[in-house]
């Protein structure tokens, strides 16, 4: 009983997610309701969508965060393109075997480090376990020490800042800040299809509901019980002699395998990847999608990163001055009004009516504290 | 009044008829006239270059541009450029009638034959070396010392002699040992060689390295090792100490910066993540300020910043109080919401500024801030950054007298130690946080004002430091204040010390990055940074 739970947990919604972006979706595109565009934009989201969902698995489940999310995000987009420019080989200005901008970087031949990413399922671990192994050791040097908290998310920040930095150099040789662009080819198909754009939209479909479930799963499942314990106890979860340190490389691991895979399939279907996407301000949107749909709900991360990215390609169309406000308003106004984000909001009204309820009947007790992460008592509000 | 006028006129009629007007000094005329024969100019030319005659200036600047004519082989006559001849004594040619006179014929132009060309700027340019613009002989004594032309040593040397100004005296001097330095004697070489050994004169090293290829002597040549050696030591030397100023500076920034940062952190938990805009507020505060003088109290535009200051600390103080009572209030006891809500807040007030002031404005420093301080030769330390050092030792001694010798101090460590503790014995601890949230944006106004001295001011500016003093927090910790001055001074530092130890175009980019794997490696020994707050709860680490 106990085992099939947390897989019975995640089919339904997983079933759920599945019919809108994998059927939905593709029937209103074979209709013509929803044009090759949109559909592309789509599978932009949904790529998003599984960056939000290791994002909400490090802060909603075990109250990590991560202001670095968007390095591991560039990996997986870096392995992915590097991948991407050498399958297009010879194609370039030049007609060298090596891309272009080396070309301007006077290289004569392929830098030891992209050697590997000639070939793609080489490139594709690579892209999954790059950032897996970039996070077990920044968690090593972290989680092990007991860095957490606020000081974890400004290290992380501080890394996102100069990951960002490097990337923009010219001698990193990875395209400076022009990044990586001008793919022609995934296996033989030319990437300005729509028909090779479908099949990418449907593979990211799928490897997002997978993704998906695979979280549900996890987070239902005894190790889901200790990551949130460890959120919200983390002090008694010790005592108990939890290896927490183990839990959390773990779980900044797994995240940033996600995020990498995220990059990964977003990189062939935009087109480009460039330290624009890894720097600070990427790392923290990701935060803002999360926050929005609803932490802790994994459906929120995909609700958040498919609508805020909707709306931001709505409004940077439209008003591309106002978008850096709404986004800090965004920030603002969720963790002040909606704390629990848009999938929390049916049950916010539910507990203020409550509330209200009780208020009508019995005099309000107050002053009764509650216990926050740090095991310090405060005064509730 | 009716007689003076009417002299007054009489005078003017007179000189008028008779064509009577002052005349310069009249340059000597064997000398002038010898410029016109093919063979004796160069002599002529040297001559006048070593009379220094200010008389001759009009004639050689006319013969540079070739505006001397020689008039029925005998007048030399100088065409302005108002298309007039005149004579060397700037008074126009005439005709019998008295009328301006422009002949068409026996009007002959005087040649300057292209070696000469450089001897006419050489004369043209002693009559600046004797002249009384300072600027202009000091300038000209640089120009020479790159001369190979041991010819103009007399010349120097007189100059040397009369010259009353210390300053330029000593470049005259080094210009002597410069030119020198070609003599064919190697005694007079040598002694040339010994002087710059011992003065340490950065201009002459290129010199002397080029002398160590060509020398023959090898008396000389041992000397030109010495004194090539003696001055790269003294390079060194200075380098280090610009390097350690630069280093100073950093550090006192982000002490500034990172005192109000740290202060927040270890009251209330919260890193404010519009730190940034906060300085960025102050900056703007300095550029209006400065702009409302420049329009309305043009006068009194060098004492801006005496206004600028104090006005900028009140604002972002008065901006912090309404963060604290407006927002961060709701949030407590949740960090990293608060972490997040300030930093949306610092992204939609860094959009506002760049809507409302676009992408890039700057301050000028009033002109008492301008310059600086030449600590040693070749080695200058802007004023600005004198100025910053400065008043980031006024803020550290303020907070600390704050912090550890006020009552208010008192009120703030028994917060910060113990909240509910310290709530119970009657403390007002709202008040304290809002207190300290204001401290530390109006410490990030300060900082911001300062800034403005040496950078531009735009929306970004926080961006090149916050990051930095974000580290400064982590390493100092939050338990005493001594912790964020050893952490900036680390971290200023090591930042500026790496720099050139790195070297190349993307030194301060590596830089930047060595510091963040340096902190995470130091966090492995301390966790908890430097002076960690005690604490009794079993947490370990911090929030």
């Amino acid at each position: 009983m106990q085992h099939s739970t947390p897989w019975r947990q995640a089919l339904l919604p997983g079933i759920l997610l599945a019919l809108i972006v994998l059927i939905a979706l593709p029937v209103l595109n074979v209709f013509g309701f929803l044009s090759d565009y949109y559909l592309n934009l789509f599978g932009k989201y949904l790529a998003l969508a599984i960056l939000a969902l290791g994002m909400d698995l490090i802060w909603g489940y075990a109250g990590i965060l991560s202001l670095g999310q968007a390095i591991f995000f560039g990996f997986g987009g870096y392995a992915m393109g590097m991948y991407l420019m050498l399958a297009s080989s010879g194609q370039g200005v030049y007609g060298e075997r090596i891309p272009d901008f080396m070309v301007w970087n006077r290289l004569t031949s392929l830098p030891l480090f992209w050697q590997p990413f000639q070939y793609f399922p080489l490139a594709i671990v690579l892209a999954l376990l790059l950032p897996a192994l970039a996070a077990c050791f920044f968690g090593l040097l972290t989680f092990r020490r007991r860095v957490s908290g606020t000081y974890f998310a400004i290290l992380t920040q501080a890394m996102a800042f100069a990951t960002w930095l490097m990337c923009n150099r010219n001698e990193m040789n990875l395209g400076g800040t022009n990044g990586l662009t001008d793919f022609k080819m995934l296996f033989g198909f030319s990437l300005n299809e729509p028909s090779t754009l479908r099949v990418l939209y449907l593979v990211t479909a799928l490897l997002l509901v997978v993704a998906f479930m695979g979280c549900k799963w996890l987070v239902a499942s005894k190790m889901g019980l200790v990551l949130t314990a460890m959120r919200d106890q983390e002090q008694r979860l010790r005592f108990l002699g939890y290896p927490i340190a183990h839990y959390k490389i773990f779980i900044f691991a797994l995240a940033a395998a996600l995020a990498g895979l995220a990059g990964a399939l977003y990189a062939p279907q935009v087109g480009i990847i460039t330290p624009s996407q890894i720097g600070v301000l990427p790392s923290l949107e990701v935060v803002v999608w999360v926050a929005t749909g609803g932490r802790g709900t994994l459906i929120g991360a995909i609700l958040g990163a498919v609508g805020i990215n909707a709306a931001r390609s709505f409004l940077t169309a439209y008003y591309p001055e106002w978008w850096p406000i709404i986004l800090g308003g965004l920030f603002v106004g969720v963790v002040i009004l909606f704390p629990n984000g848009l999938v929390g909001i049916p049950r916010q009204i539910a507990q203020r009516l409550q509330r209200a309820r009780a208020h009508c009947s019995a005099p309000p007790t107050s002053g009764a504290p509650t216990l926050d992460g740090a095991g310090r008592a405060r005064l509730a509000k | 009044m009716r007689t003076f006028v009417l002299l007054l006129l009489t005078a003017c009629l007179v000189g008028s008829t008779y064509g009577v007007q002052p005349s310069a000094a009249a340059p000597p005329t064997a000398l002038v006239m010898a410029l016109t024969s093919a063979t004796g100019q160069r002599a002529a030319l040297v001559q006048m270059r070593d009379l220094v005659d200010p008389t001759l200036k009009p004639v050689l600047q006319a013969l540079k541009e070739g505006a001397l004519y020689l008039w029925q082989g005998e007048t030399l006559l100088i065409l302005t450029d108002a298309g007039t001849l005149v004579d060397l004594t700037d008074r126009p040619l005439l005709d019998s009638a008295g009328q301006p006179f422009l002949p068409t014929d026996n009007l002959e132009q005087v040649d300057l034959a292209q070696e000469n060309m450089p001897l006419v700027q050489r004369a043209l340019e002693s009559l600046d070396l004797f002249g009384a613009d300072l600027a202009k002989r000091r300038s000209i004594a640089l120009r020479w010392g790159n001369l190979p032309d041991l010819t103009l040593l007399p010349l120097l040397e007189k100059a040397e002699g009369r010259e009353a100004e210390t300053n330029v005296k000593a470049v005259i001097a080094e210009t002597i040992q410069k030119l020198r330095l070609l003599d064919p004697n190697p005694q007079v070489r040598q002694q040339a060689i010994t002087f710059f050994g011992a003065t340490q004169a950065e201009s002459a090293l290129s010199r002397l390295r080029d002398l160590r290829d060509t020398e023959r002597d090898t008396h000389v040549q041992a000397s030109i090792a010495e004194a090539i050696q003696r001055i790269e030591t003294y390079l060194q030397m200075r380098n280090a100490v610009a390097y350690v100023f630069n280093g100073l500076s950093l550090a006192s920034i982000l002490l500034i910066m990172s005192l109000g940062l740290a202060i927040t952190f270890g009251l209330m938990g919260i890193i404010n993540m519009a730190h940034g805009e906060m300085l960025m507020l102050g900056s703007y505060t300095a550029y209006v300020v400065q702009e409302f003088f420049a329009t309305r109290l043009a006068g009194y535009q060098d004492s801006y910043f005496l206004v600028a200051l104090p006005l900028s600390i009140l604002v972002v103080g008065v901006v912090g109080i309404i963060l604290e009572r407006g927002l961060l209030r709701l949030l407590y006891g949740r960090p990293l919401e608060s972490l997040l809500v300030t930093w949306g807040l610092g992204l939609m007030l860094q959009q506002g500024a760049r809507l409302y002031f676009g992408d890039q404005t700057s301050v000028n420093p009033p002109t008492w801030l301008r310059g600086g301080w030449e600590m040693m030769p070749g080695l200058i330390l802007p004023y600005s950054r004198l100025l910053i050092i400065g008043l980031s030792l006024g803020c550290l001694l303020v907070i600390y007298w704050l912090l550890y010798r006020s009552n208010t101090g008192l009120k703030l460590r028994a917060v910060m130690q113990n909240r509910d503790m310290a709530a119970c014995m009657g403390i007002a601890s709202q008040k304290v946080d809002t207190l300290t949230f204001a401290l530390g944006a109006a410490l990030a106004g300060l900082a911001g004002c300062a800034l403005s001295l040496i950078g531009t001011v735009d929306p970004e500016v926080g961006k090149t430091y916050i990051v930095d003093s974000f580290m400064v927090v982590v390493l100092g910790g939050v338990g005493k204040l001594l912790g964020t001055v050893l952490a900036s001074f680390g971290v200023g530092m090591s930042n500026k010390l790496l720099e050139p130890a790195i070297g190349g175009t993307a030194a301060a980019v590596y830089a930047k990055v060595g510091i963040l794997v340096l902190v995470i490696l130091f966090l492995q020994l301390k966790p908890t940074g430097l002076f960690p707050a005690k604490e009794r709860l079993a947490t370990g680490a911090v929030r």
